[in-house]
């Protein structure tokens, strides 16, 4: 059965409160939430296989630190959405402004509008894919995962990254030290066409370019080379 | 942190409203700086009159006898309309930069807070909330307007710390950020003749861009140009006689979202100060670019000018 939540009317702490409450085999498993308003930190911190829309736009931290859940914004999402995900699943329906996905350990986040600046920044292992174009010094210091471009990339993509893969179509007006393009291989394109259908995008894999670090810039022992 | 909000009307039938959606907008924005807030307002222009708003410390013995004071010093008529403690000079038109100068020697005590033809600036030490309930923020009418909550980093809590800047006829300027060449480029400017009052680094970069101005630059080169020579991170906004532009730093790690509509262009730091506007939910919402001038005026479509970063 839908819970709905009107956050305007009954605060941010409960409806969290509310959502941390529920266990790996609760009924409750689908959460509407309106009236979101620009709200910081909506959904963060959920634990368990529900899912939760969000009708409208949020501010800061829209589901960080999301482990299991499906969390569906349905409009655009303020700074650091799914920062530090470890697994389940983000979608932005709108745009997502800086840092979305920083430090993400898991998990699939999903931008069908831009992301702006440093998205994917510190990436541990989350897959992003966003449908528009991201910002500049997007997968700065990137340490694992996927980071999917549909659109183009800004300055200085997979600045001082470590392993990550990074796929473009579009254009990259710059990348940063220590990042290159790279050879894609018959397992990109399957990584990428996995992708590309979990994120719902018609893109074709064949399209993207792939850019990964050139590994001159870091003496770590290289335990995800890609 | 630090709060901005601007609000640039394109529907007349708004006017009346614009000092009350700014005060919603910068309530909402409290969180993000409580020290003091301050609002720049751009009312009717009356032909016959420039205006020089002021604030004093102790208003009830500044204000007493400041318009015939000035009235002799300018050679013309001039009225005071006091509000809490700031005041409006209105002095004779084409007057507001030689009233401001003509301030200083007959009552130094007094402080510009702004001058022009349309302009007026009200700033307080303060929460949002109590800042614009005393000046009565809500019930001014005008045409668009700028507005700053204050967390500060840079320099001490004052009157004079807050924002809006003047940064020169009916031209001011709010700022979320830090700017970290400002002592340089204050001892700079100050070689310049450029008149700066306080250790705030805002203040150096409105007084930049005075002095670009001075020199010949429009508001907008004046705008590319701080990208340059300003070091730190800022957005600014900045309010003219006619118009409303928006500048962010090439890093751009502060927030800023911007909302269009037939009936106006809103910006705000957060989306939270933009949810009351009427329309919001079908405006074209969008985060302005790093290193973009974004202009709007009453004559012209917006015109953003990309700037290499």
């Amino acid at each position: 059965m839908m819970q709905t939540y009107d956050l305007q009317a009954n605060g941010l702490r409960e409806l969290n409160a509310a959502l941390h409450a529920q266990a790996n085999d609760t009924n409750q498993t689908s959460w509407e939430i309106v009236n979101p308003r620009g709200s910081h930190a909506v959904a963060v911190g959920l634990d368990a296989p529900i899912e939760v829309s969000v009708k409208g736009s949020t501010g800061y931290y829209t589901a960080g630190m999301n482990k299991q859940a499906t969390v569906h914004v349905h409009g655009s999402a303020g700074p650091g959405v799914a920062e530090n995900m470890m697994s389940g699943t983000v979608v932005v329906e709108g745009d997502a402004s800086q840092y979305a996905g920083a430090t993400g350990h898991g998990g699939l986040l999903v931008i069908k509008g831009n992301a702006s600046s440093r998205c994917g920044i510190s990436m541990k292992g989350i897959n992003i894919v966003v449908h528009g174009n991201v910002g500049h010094m997007s997968a700065f210091m990137a340490q694992s995962g996927n980071l999917v471009v549909c659109g183009d990339a800004g300055d200085a993509l997979g600045d001082s990254i470590y392993e990550a893969r990074l796929f473009v179509r579009g254009s990259v007006k710059s990348l940063g030290a220590d990042c290159i393009e790279k050879e894609m291989r018959p397992e990109h394109i399957e990584i990428l066409r996995d992708l590309l259908d979990r994120a719902g995008c018609d893109a074709k894999p064949e399209e993207f370019k792939r850019y990964g670090s050139a590994r001159q810039l870091y003496n770590f022992k290289i335990d995800n080379a890609y | 942190m630090c709060g901005i909000v601007g609000l640039f009307l394109k529907d007349k039938a708004l006017e009346p409203q614009l000092g009350a959606l700014l005060t919603d907008m910068l309530i909402t924005m409290t969180d993000r700086g409580p020290d003091s807030a301050g609002i720049a307002i751009y009312g009717a222009e009356d032909t016959s009159a420039s205006k020089l708003t002021v604030q004093a410390e102790d208003p009830d013995t500044a204000f007493d006898g400041l318009a015939d004071k000035m009235a002799a010093a300018l050679g013309g008529p001039v009225t005071l309309t006091r509000n809490d403690t700031h005041a409006v000079l209105r002095v004779p038109a084409g007057k507001a930069e030689e009233a401001r100068t003509a301030l200083r020697e007959v009552a130094p005590d007094v402080r510009a807070m702004s001058f022009g033809d349309t302009l007026e600036i009200y700033k307080e030490v303060g929460l949002p909330k109590d800042v614009a309930a005393r000046f009565d923020i809500a019930k001014m009418s005008g045409t668009h307007g700028i507005g700053h909550t204050r967390m500060a980093t840079e320099s001490a809590v004052t009157t004079l710390g807050a924002h809006p800047f003047n940064t020169g006829l009916d031209q001011c300027l709010v700022h979320n950020g830090s700017l970290s060449n400002h002592n340089s480029l204050r001892r700079k400017l100050q070689r310049e003749g450029i008149h700066i009052e306080t250790k705030n680094d805002t203040e150096v970069g409105a007084a930049y861009l005075t002095w670009k101005m001075q020199n010949g630059a429009t508001l907008g080169e004046a705008l590319e140009a701080s990208l340059e020579d300003l070091d730190g991170f800022f957005n600014f906004v900045v309010g003219t006689k006619d118009g409303f532009g928006v500048v962010r730093d090439p890093i751009a790690c502060k927030p800023a979202v911007m909302a269009e509509t037939d009936q106006y262009v809103a910006f705000g730091s957060e989306y939270r100060a933009l949810v009351n506007l009427p329309g919001i939910e079908t405006a074209r919402v969008w985060e302005p670019e790093p290193a973009t001038v974004y202009f709007w005026t009453h004559d012209q479509a917006p015109t953003p000018s990309k700037k290499a970063a």
